[in-house]
């Protein structure tokens, strides 16, 4: 057996996660990217996306999801959404006022390019909610084994 | 309505367990089983956004919980009550209780009839104001972003309070504390 | 009093969990309260926008779909805010607690306030 297959939970978690959590990514993307047309939206997909990476880091533990997301690279991407949110409220200062909706004519209702900055505003809020409920989780993951090493 | 009532049941049940049960992982588990009927009565009360993002929530809830109380031997070490707690809630929430039944009677709609003085602009214009076709989108990321952006705000707080709580203290602060003492 | 049974029913388990925060000792039990106390809140903004006979507030394009036939919107706005909110809330509680238990060792909160002197 490799390295890999050393922490985390027996060998059936990880084949079923390796199956599914590039669907639960997926899903999530779909969910956020059409929220101005169908239910759902920044915060639902975001939890969806931060879940997924959870789910890695659940079962295959810490050093794999660490490769892929750490924590460092958390706290930028949820600083990236913040400011994202702030500068598209900002841009409607040229047009109409804070948070106006200046793409809006564009596109015909019901499709996906279509509502103005609302798609936009989806995404960045995704990215903070994802970002920053990770950040949390793995807080809490970390401190926890912090404590088991000293005991 | 009757699966609504059934499904309020049912919640009220799992809470109970929740708060009575000695094992504590039994009761985050059916803190689980109360917030997945609060996602099906979201369902039924036609509000899909919602009840997505509660059922997601839970799920997320329940694993930090999960993780938080997990692997803690003493954890299961069954705490009762304060002194005087059970008398002292009982007469607290019969006191909420009878003060909310009053104010039913008197400044609430009636369930299935709701004032739509105010929100009836919203469906009417979502269309052409904002292009979108989800108009709980509309409103949240057009009509009234700034709540987002406060919930935005709450959120990275919130963060940040967990990372300040949880960080391990540094080796040159415990000395400074020790030669204060 | 028919009409208002589902808002008795919600204050019911607003109760619930405000009685688990006043009377426990144990800080889970607590956190378990102010998530259930939450929950209620929630769902009796929720049930305040139900229309009977109404439909989903989501527009489509292959079908016609009047605007006065939805739900209240407003609320499930309110609420998607609250709910993400709540996450963050429970997850600084579940921090706190955690903490606390690494400092004293127990999540009881009269032996911590023994445990203090």
């Amino acid at each position: 057996m490799s390295k890999e297959h050393d922490r985390g939970m027996t060998i059936i978690v990880k084949t079923v996660t390796r199956l599914t959590v590039g669907l639960i990514f997926l899903y999530g993307i779909y969910i956020i990217l059409h929220g101005h047309l169908t239910p759902g939206g920044g915060f639902a997909g975001g939890v969806i996306v931060a879940l997924s990476f959870i789910n890695v880091d659940l079962a295959f533990g810490g050093k794999v999801s660490d490769r892929i997301f750490s924590k460092g690279s958390t706290s930028v991407i949820e600083a990236l959404g913040g400011v994202m949110f702030l500068a598209l409220a900002l841009l409607g200062l040229q047009w109409g006022g804070f948070f106006d909706n200046f793409l809006h004519p564009d596109g015909e209702p019901g499709m996906l390019i279509s509502a103005g900055i609302i798609p936009l505003e989806n995404i960045a809020i995704s990215l903070k909610v994802g970002a920053g409920l990770f950040a949390i989780f793995l807080t809490l993951i970390t401190l926890q084994k912090f404590e088991s090493e000293k005991k | 309505m009757i699966e609504l009532y059934v499904l309020i049941g049912l919640m009220i049940a799992g809470s109970l367990i929740a708060i009575e049960v000695k094992n504590l992982l039994s009761a985050v588990v059916a803190v689980g089983v109360v917030g997945l009927g609060l996602s099906i009565i979201f369902l039924i009360l036609k509000a899909p956004d919602v009840a997505l993002t509660q059922i997601v929530v839970e799920i997320a809830a329940v694993v930090l919980l999960i993780r938080a109380t997990l692997n803690r031997d003493i954890a299961m070490k069954y705490c009762g009550n304060r002194p005087f707690g059970a008398i002292m809630g009982i007469l607290f929430t019969g006191f909420v209780f009878v003060i909310a039944l009053i104010t039913f009677k008197d400044g609430l709609n009636l369930f299935g009839a709701p004032l739509m003085t105010v929100s009836q602009f919203y469906p009417l214009n979502a269309i052409e104001g904002t292009g979108a076709t989800n108009v709980v989108s509309a409103i949240i990321l057009d009509y009234r972003a700034y709540d987002t952006l406060g919930e935005a705000t709450v959120l990275f707080t919130a963060v940040v309070g967990v990372l300040t709580v949880m960080r391990s203290p540094g080796k040159k602060k415990e000395e400074d504390l020790q030669d204060s003492k | 009093m028919d009409a208002y049974l589902p808002y008795v029913l919600c204050l019911v388990l607003f109760c619930i969990g405000i009685y688990a925060v006043i009377s426990k000792r144990n800080i889970i039990k607590i956190i378990i309260g102010v998530i259930i106390a939450e929950y209620a809140v929630n769902l009796f903004l929720i049930l305040v926008a139900y229309k009977a006979g109404g439909r989903s507030p989501i527009f489509s394009r292959t079908q016609e779909i009047l605007p006065e036939a939805m739900v209240d919107p407003l609320p499930h706005a309110l609420v998607l805010t609250s709910i993400v909110i709540g996450l963050a809330t429970t997850a600084f509680l579940i921090a706190l607690a955690v903490r606390l238990y690494g400092k004293y060792g127990t999540f009881d909160i009269s032996r911590m306030r023994e445990l203090r002197g």
